[in-house]
């Protein structure tokens, strides 16, 4: 676990230490991981193994099994395209190709630079306003594949404005 | 602390009056409540809030009225919403600039802003009132009590809808009194399955153990399905009262929520909702001094469907990988850490308090014959009103599609409504009448499921369909038992080949061979439903899978391989959007000027075109068509 340094260490033993009154808490402390750095990857599944005694081959087992858990880090900007069914009939599909096209990346990748992932999402809930894309949180809503270009312009520029580089 | 019954009745009291007053104004000020549903929220109802905070400040009337935020209003396609009490006006579709003239003109000058109410599209008429606008008339809301309506935030205002009266009654019972009322309302499970929720809670009080626990199923996985997501925002404390009431009714001591972690507005408000039981003493030790204990825990899941199946689900909880169980034992006899434990999904825990609360007649004389009360759909897809519904069961499928849904948009023509999602069916036109309920829309072909409602209409091709929610399942697969690891992945094969014009005859066979494989050998129900939406669109739309497979044509134009772009030079006035819009440059002018046109019209060079549809969402003249 050479890759990581001290405090990080200690971030991920105090968020072990966190649940430890509590029966059965993986999947608890594998989400506050995921939500702390964005993934998770083997050194840090090592590090819960040790704190909780789980062994490392199960704690791999869960981590490569909820799509929610990532073990490769995220781009800056987190592109969800929803895919559940009412956008789905509503054209969703052509919106995720055009954004693949665009960037270049397949849904589930992350671009070279490390700026933008492109994730297919199951429902965000946002059905009336189908078909939605979530970029960091924001939603977008009732998405052509014509505008997929100025929505990913956007997002430069807001890399721009908030200093965040690739 | 409320540590007694009569200290629940003294404030619940106190809450019922300051709630009351406020809908009816007996306070002298205004009531401005927003929409804080995820939809709404991503249309800026936040913004909007603190907006309304901002102006009423500036105008110096902050003292004439207060700002809310409630729970989803359901209609969704219509927000975010603005409702104004006591006069009970509603705005729609508000925007941030809107803020300043509904205070100008309605909060200060007491006049209504008129553009801003929903208009009906038939009659073309103003309404004013949310209870007068056709997509809520049909509704009755009992799961959905106080959704819209009450602060989810605040435990005061559940309490002023009557919050904790159901657990009150309850304690007054017997254990089996509590099963026998719950029984006596036909009360049936909403996640789908509409397995009796009283006979589920009989078993686990029958199994011996001094631990036994409730799970609040809140996976809620169907693309496409959000009511219990709208109920945890809209009012979490009613699904918190209907886990105590089956805790005690089970004997059980601790309850767990079990929620997407796609819905963190609703963890958030569940986590709040929690605490504040928690310090008023309604969770804990000894609730109302009746010696019963029982405390909420929750647990968020990490984006795997098949946690949504109950055995997987208690998987999830143990920390292990979602994969279900077999059956029996049953949960009811070996659950959670191998206790006796029910399962139950949001909906159907939110339907509890209500029974407890108004009696078991009041739930049941709504309905049909066997099933009872009302349900709720995820009303979306191709049709007007999209949004959260709740109507008595034996609703027709018409009622619900056009007169709540307000029918199809554009003129277009209905084709189909899928029902359960990716383990329902899709019913036709010739079903619209139907009643629906449990056993009928099972009977049908189709089935309730959590309750997405998805209308299709004639640009919907079936076998896409099909093959998205195949694909979909095929994802979601656990990988546990083969017939359903396997059977799902061929079938996606068989479907995919089918859209790319590369199917045979030999394939719909095959199909249905491999369907009835994996219904009968899968492990759980998500292996064993998982053929029914292709089931049901080779019964109905045999003859779309044909004309892909014969005459190597999508009859709705969506599968790519199947269909052209081709611009009517007739209609074509030759400005060149397409052209400049296109990724491969297959647009070029031709030499036809059409009569009237000053320009001449473009041709997409079919050999070059990658039908990424990006030429018709720009033609403003209506001249590029699919074939």
């Amino acid at each position: 676990m050479g890759g990581l340094n001290a405090a990080a260490v200690a971030k991920i033993e105090e968020i072990c230490g966190r649940y430890k009154d509590e029966n059965t808490p993986l999947m608890m402390i594998l989400s506050d991981i995921q939500n702390e750095y964005g993934y998770i990857p083997l050194e840090v599944q090592e590090i819960v193994s040790k704190q909780t005694g789980i062994s490392v081959a199960e704690i791999y087992g869960v981590v490569t099994f909820y799509s929610f858990f990532s073990l490769t880090p995220k781009g800056k900007f987190v592109i969800g395209c929803c895919l559940g069914t009412a956008c789905y009939v509503k054209g969703a599909q052509q919106v995720i190709d055009k954004f693949s096209e665009e960037l270049g990346i397949k849904p589930g990748e992350t671009t070279d630079d490390g700026m933008f992932t492109l994730d297919a999402l199951r429902c965000i809930g946002a059905c009336g306003i189908a078909p939605a894309v979530s970029i960091n949180g924001k939603v977008y809503p009732k998405m052509t594949a014509s505008q997929v270009r100025e929505v990913i312009a956007q997002q430069y520029l807001i890399a721009e404005k908030e200093g965040i580089t690739a | 602390m409320i540590n007694s019954v009569e200290k629940l009745n003294e404030y619940s009291a106190a809450c019922t009056k300051c709630l009351e007053d406020k809908l009816a104004g007996a306070d002298d000020k205004r009531h401005i409540v927003l929409c804080g549903g995820t939809g709404c929220l991503s249309n800026n109802s936040a913004e909007i809030r603190k907006r309304f905070e901002e102006v009423l400040e500036e105008k110096g009337v902050s003292d004439r009225a207060t700002v809310n935020q409630v729970g989803c209003f359901g209609f969704c396609s219509q927000g975010p919403f603005v409702k104004i009490y006591p006069e009970d006006t509603l705005y729609r579709l508000v925007k941030l600039e809107d803020v300043e003239e509904i205070v100008e003109s309605d909060i200060i000058g007491g006049q209504v802003v008129e553009r801003l109410l929903y208009e009906d599209p038939v009659t073309g008429e103003k309404v004013s009132k949310q209870d007068d606008i056709n997509f809520y008339k049909k509704q009755r809301r009992v799961a959905l009590h106080g959704c819209g309506v009450i602060n989810p935030e605040n435990i005061d205002e559940a309490m002023g809808m009557g919050a904790f009266q159901g657990l009150k009654r309850a304690l007054s019972m017997t254990q089996q009194q509590v099963i026998d009322e719950v029984l006596a309302s036909g009360l049936r499970g909403r996640g789908g399955a509409g397995f009796p929720s009283g006979r589920k809670w009989q078993f686990a009080l029958n199994s011996q153990s001094d631990v036994k626990y409730v799970v609040c199923n809140g996976d809620e996985g169907d693309p496409g399905a959000f009511m219990d997501r709208s109920i945890l925002e809209g009012n979490p404390l009613a699904v918190i009262e209907g886990m105590m009431i089956a805790g005690y009714a089970i004997g059980a001591q601790n309850g767990y929520f079990y929620v997407r972690a796609e819905y963190p507005i609703a963890v958030k408000r569940l986590r709040i909702a929690i605490d504040q039981a928690r310090k008023m003493g309604l969770l804990g030790k000894n609730i109302l001094g009746t010696g019963f204990s029982f405390d909420c825990h929750l647990r968020l899941g990490a984006g795997a469907f098949v946690c949504g199946e109950e055995t997987a689900l208690l998987n999830s909880i143990e920390g292990k990988r979602g994969m279900p169980r077999p059956r029996p034992p049953f949960p009811a006899v070996k659950g959670l850490w191998g206790q006796p434990t029910i399962i139950n999904n949001v909906e159907t825990l939110a339907c509890v308090p209500t029974i407890l609360r108004e009696g078991a007649d009041y739930f049941s004389s709504v309905g049909t014959e066997k099933s009872k009360g009302t349900k709720v759909f995820a009303l979306g897809g191709k049709v007007n009103n999209v949004g959260l519904v709740e109507v008595p069961m034996g609703t027709t499928l018409r009622e619900l599609i056009f007169d709540i849904g307000g029918g199809i948009p554009n003129g277009k023509k209905f084709k189909a409504i899928q029902t359960g999602g990716p383990s329902g069916g899709c019913l036709t036109e010739e079903f619209l009448d139907e009643p629906i309920d449990f056993d009928n829309l099972v009977a049908k072909g189709s089935m309730m499921g959590s309750g997405g409602a998805i209308v299709m209409d004639e640009d919907n091709c079936m076998v896409d369909v099909a093959k998205f929610y195949m694909s979909f399942i095929c994802d979601e697969s656990c990988g546990k038992c083969s017939p359903c690891r396997i059977g799902t992945k061929r079938m996606l094969e068989i479907l995919t080949r089918i859209t790319e014009g590369k199917g045979t005859m030999q394939d719909l066979d095959d199909l249905e061979e491999l369907s009835r494989t994996v219904k009968a050998n899968s492990l759980c129900a998500l292996g064993q439903t998982a053929a029914n939406p292709v089931n049901s669109t080779l019964a109905h739309f045999r003859d779309e899978y044909i004309a892909h497979i014969v005459d190597k044509k999508c009859p709705a134009h969506v599968c790519k391989n199947l269909m052209e772009y081709h611009i009517d030079p007739d209609k074509c006035i030759g400005c060149g959007m397409c052209h400049r819009g296109c990724p491969v440059d297959c647009i070029q002018k031709t030499d036809y000027i059409a009569p009237g046109h000053k320009m001449t019209s473009l041709a997409i060079d079919s050999t070059k075109c990658i039908k990424c549809g990006s030429c018709i969402t720009v033609c403003r003249f209506g001249a590029i068509e699919k074939r």
